[in-house]
């Protein structure tokens, strides 16, 4: 699998490259830094108004009464006039759009209405526990995939520990394809069942965290692994790596120093796929372990109807799914400057 | 569940198959490419893949026919009960058997899930060559709103759909198969663009087909065999996502029941009862991986000629790979002690039919600030004398020698190499090669990359380093050093990188610069400046020059000394002041004939060298030239000719070495370092 095509196929076509050639007189304006900077935040503000409008047409495209679906069948029709006036829902469509924006900016996601309470207050009560279980997968799958795929890459390059290599790369695809909630369950019996080394459930002290935090970055470190360790083997193949060997670097500064960060740039365009994906994950993960985040509010309040609490969770998920992806970006940028003047 | 990343990560393999279909024809690329997706079955994964994927399409087909009558059964004597002899896997909640619940809930799995995948390629498959039949402005309209849906995870966008199209097995199918459709939408737009700009595609467009039509005659069929390859990926895909919705309750409802409901259930009772949620999860992993597997399988046997690289010919002279006859060096160059000496230099590689040895028994001695230059044509293993001597040949090939000493120390395969060592060749030897474009690591300053071996080998710290860095670009000329050290490779031209790269070089002391086609990659005047800085580094500090060219006027006005190299071996070596007037071997002398010069006739054809190079892996015994050789006669093809002194100074290895005079009237070869020819 060669990431670089990966890149390509995900950059879509039409995206011609131009040569990176910058002047020797270049305005501020004209800085490659300040046109990525403008490109890249002009991206996100369209990406963030599409999200913002999904949400806000989401409850307009339930066919039916969504009101009426809420509140049951047998609620009385004077109740569900009281309701759809209270959400505003009676108003022309371009009045309740602007009044959505207008509240969104005011950090007004309207109430729920199931518990009538805020949306706001149930987004900033559960958002934490979510955020510390995706925080800690993937800094666990990181932790475990560059090393472990820098690793095989060095110890199987040039054809070397043909065994050792077929082991990893098979023990990553089971891994990989293994979706994180069934995973989660057959840790729960082993660990927690059978051995009970760990809680089944609830979030309660360091030792909760264990078996959702691992069932979660199984399957990104499997693939992440997999992908550095490509990376890795095309990197020592380079020229400047024979370069680094003639300056008779010793092998470790030749590893970290100037093979690695080249590999991880160069995987870190899917790692961030990986990342975003993993904030969707802690929605099923979350519901095995009953763990108190946004990933069972958003499914309960499906199940029960309760729009704005989704329309609220939504948007949560979106924005952390968009930022994850410019936090990308930026430390792609960072890391190999030629990505910021050569993506057009 | 990750429903768009499957999808990309077997896009990635498109290309290939694409390039592969292109060499099948253009629309009919049907019996082939089926004969192709047989050959999965040939591979041991793929035919267990494709099993299993047969076994499971079979259950769902036949599944709920046989046992939905025992699935259905209660048995109120035996609720919640764990693994028996009368229930495999035990009961549910009502007493209903596990095992044959879980089998017949195959059906209605596998079903929901290919339904949700021919949704989503259907729609991805409209979305994606909408561009291609709309106007250019609905078009990039379609392209954007598909790069924004492509940025969310998969499950977002199904929850999302979930709530649109309401909780249930109707709205999880259309909620999956929408959320799959951006990722397909991609990969049929980028397939779409590549197809589209092959040539018959143009020429029918050319020719006034219409866009209905080009789309549907020819663009079509070319993309359909990575679509499906793509789509069974997918379904597998579909099938994890599905009983995730499902297990959230947001996909079937009871009393109807798949895999994910099941597992649902089954989850509350775990710690009295396992089997009931232990049961479902494996089935969804096999039929997951089954998917999955074969699409795999198939987009490998489709995408990937089955011999992968070079396939070398069976070695023919397997005793020219012996050891080499050479004769013993008289005398070294000029200098007295040399600073590089070798003997009986090979260099194997592992191959298919047995090792090939591309280096077959080299002897060169180089002297203290002595030049010598190595020429011979591309793939007489020039190069990679230079990576042997310097000890960089990696594994899997390996380097052997009789002898290679660098200034006294050897460095022969398997001798330890210590510390020392290193550190000695690390700042007496330096090496500059072929293509200033790739040898430098892009993400490190040019700077760092040359300080980084004073404060390695000479101890230096970080800003004495770095001031030495500046002081060497300072050295070789480039303007500005000290802003231009700071610089990112990138940043450099060509020849500003070639001149870094020999700064990098003389961040230590150097004795010898060992030059791989320094020039090559570079354009003519800047050849001119790079080889006059190698000489004049050369003269100021009396450091000596290995250059290896395939160009023999480079190395005849650089070098003291040539070496002619042909097939892994040295075959005369000479002063580069007598290389017209007397090299005697038709080797070399061939060589030089072909160079064009002033007085070369411009309405003849250039002269050139009858035959091919002998490739590594078919050496012919006797003379590797021979069956170039026009002078070459019976005892050519059989014996091996040795090296051997013909007189002080000159060595050949030729049985029948030419005895004429000039080999060319004018005496002078075109010097590469002045723009005419002449010396300046």
């Amino acid at each position: 699998m060669k990431a670089q095509t990966a890149g390509r196929l995900l950059s879509g076509p039409g995206t011609p490259r131009p040569p990176a050639v910058p002047g020797p007189a270049i305005g501020l304006l004209e800085h490659p830094w300040t046109r990525f900077t403008v490109r890249r935040l002009g991206r996100l503000v369209v990406s963030v108004w599409v999200l913002v409008t999904a949400a806000f047409l989401m409850i307009h495209l339930i066919p039916g009464d969504p009101v009426r679906a809420a509140l049951g069948l047998t609620a009385s029709q004077q109740v569900v006039d009281q309701r759809r006036e209270q959400l505003g829902l009676n108003d022309s469509l371009p009045a309740q759009y602007l009044r959505f924006l207008r509240d969104l900016a005011g950090g007004d996601l309207g109430v729920s209405v199931t518990s009538g309470l805020p949306v706001t207050q149930t987004i900033g009560d559960r958002l934490p526990s979510t955020v510390a279980l995706a925080v800690a997968s993937f800094l666990l799958a990181v932790l475990l995939s560059v090393p472990l795929g820098a690793a095989m890459a060095v110890l199987t390059r040039g054809g070397r520990r043909h065994r050792s290599e077929l082991t990893f790369t098979s023990a990553g695809v089971l891994i990989a394809t293994i979706p994180e909630f069934l995973l989660a369950v057959g840790l729960v019996w082993v660990f927690g069942v059978r051995l009970g080394w760990f809680p089944v459930a609830g979030q309660a002290g360091i030792d909760s965290y264990v078996l959702p935090v691992v069932s979660l970055a199984a399957g990104p470190a499997a693939v992440l692994a997999r992908i550095v360790r490509i990376e890795m083997l095309s990197v020592l193949h380079t020229d400047y790596i024979r370069t680094a060997r003639a300056k008779r670097l010793p092998a470790r500064r030749i590893h970290l120093r100037h093979a690695l960060p080249n590999a991880v740039t160069a995987g870190l365009t899917i790692g961030g796929l990986l990342l975003s994906g993993l904030v969707a994950g802690t929605v099923l993960v979350e519901n095995v372990f009953a763990w108190p985040g946004l990933g069972s509010t958003i499914v309960r309040s499906i199940l029960t109807k309760d729009y704005p609490v989704v329309q609220g969770v939504v948007l949560v998920y979106g924005t952390g799914v968009l930022l994850v992806n410019i936090a990308v970006d930026v430390v792609l940028a960072l890391l190999d400057p030629r990505s910021a003047i050569r993506e057009s | 569940m990750a429903v768009e990343h499957r999808t990309r990560t077997a896009g990635e393999k498109e290309p290939r198959t694409r390039e592969d279909g292109s060499r099948s024809g253009t629309r009919d690329g049907g019996p082939a490419g089926g004969g192709q997706w047989f050959g999965v079955l040939r591979s041991p994964l793929g035919c267990c893949a494709a099993g299993l994927l047969l076994a499971v399409l079979l259950l769902a087909a036949f599944g709920p026919l046989l046992w939905s009558g025992r699935a259905a059964a209660v048995d109120t004597g035996r609720l919640l009960q764990g693994p028996s002899g009368h229930h495999w896997m035990g009961t549910d909640n009502l007493g209903r058997d596990v095992f044959f619940r879980v089998l017949v809930a195959t059906r209605l799995s596998v079903a929901l899930a290919l339904l949700a995948t021919v949704l989503g390629v259907a729609t991805g498959l409209v979305l994606g060559v909408a561009p291609a039949l709309l106007g250019r402005r609905a078009g990039r309209a379609v392209t954007a709103v598909v790069n924004i849906a492509v940025a969310f995870p998969g499950l977002l966008l199904a929850l999302f759909f979930a709530v649109v199209f309401g909780v249930g097995t109707q709205g999880a199918v259309l909620a999956i198969g929408f959320a799959t459709a951006p990722g397909f939408a991609r990969l049929t737009q980028t397939l779409v663009a590549s197809v589209s700009e092959r040539d018959f595609v143009c020429a029918a467009r050319v020719a006034g087909v219409g866009r209905l039509r080009v789309l549907t005659r020819h663009v079509l069929p070319n993309i359909a065999e990575p679509l499906i390859v793509n789509a069974t990926i997918g379904a597998g895909s579909a099938l994890l996502a599905f009983s995730g919705l499902s297990f959230l309750g947001l996909g079937v409802q009871a009393p109807s029941y798949d895999w994910g409901r099941l597992l649902g259930e089954g989850l509350t009772g775990i710690y009295t009862h396992p089997a009931a949620a232990l049961a479902p999860g494996a089935a969804v992993v096999i039929a997951g991986l089954a998917f999955n597997l074969t699409g795999e399988a198939v987009a490998k046997a489709v995408g990937i000629p089955t011999a992968h690289g070079i396939r070398l010919p069976p070695p023919v002279g397997k005793a020219a790979a012996g050891k080499a006859p050479v004769e013993p060096e008289a005398a070294a160059g000029p200098g007295t002690e040399p600073v590089l000496s070798v003997e009986g230099l090979r260099v194997s590689f592992p191959g298919p039919h047995g090792p090939v040895t591309p280096v077959r028994g080299l002897g060169l001695s180089v002297g203290r600030g002595e030049s010598v230059g190595v020429v011979g044509e591309s793939g007489s293993g020039k190069s990679l004398t230079a990576l042997a001597v310097s000890g960089l040949v990696e594994h899997p090939g390996t380097v052997d020698a009789d002898r290679l000493e660098f200034l006294g120390t050897s460095l022969r395969d398997g001798e330890k190499k210590t510390a020392a060592t290193r550190q000695l060749l690390g700042t007496s030897l330096a090496m500059v090669f072929q293509d200033p474009m790739t040898s430098f690591n892009p993400t490190m300053r040019i700077g760092r990359q040359l300080s980084e071996v004073a404060e390695q080998h000479l101890g230096m710290n970080r800003r004495g380093a770095w001031a030495r860095a500046v002081e060497r670009l300072r050295e070789v000329r480039i303007p500005a050093a000290e802003r231009r050290a700071a610089q990112y490779p990138h940043e450099f031209s060509g020849g500003m990188r070639q001149r870094a790269m020999i700064a990098l070089g003389l961040m230590g002391r150097p004795a010898l610069i060992i030059a791989d086609e320094p020039t090559t990659a570079l354009d003519v005047t800047v050849q001119r400046q790079v080889l006059r800085l190698l000489e004049r580094v050369r003269t100021a500090d009396g450091v000596a020059l290995l250059l290896i060219s395939h160009d023999i006027n480079v190395v005849a006005q650089t070098c003291e000394r040539v070496l002619v190299m042909y097939a892994g071996r040295v075959v005369e070596e000479l002063p580069s002041d007598r290389l017209l007037t007397a090299a005697r071997h038709p080797y070399t002398r061939a060589l030089i004939a072909t160079v064009p010069h002033m007085e070369s006739d411009l309405d003849r054809p250039l002269p050139v060298i009858p035959g091919r190079p002998v490739t590594p892996g078919q050496v012919p015994s006797g003379c590797a030239f021979a069956p170039r050789c026009p002078a070459a006669r019976d005892r050519c093809h059989t014996d091996d000719p040795r090296l051997r002194v013909s007189e002080p100074g000159h060595r050949i290895a030729c049985w029948y070495p030419h005895t004429g005079a000039t080999v060319r009237p004018d005496e002078q070869l075109s010097d590469p370092t002045t723009e005419a020819g002449g010396r300046p």
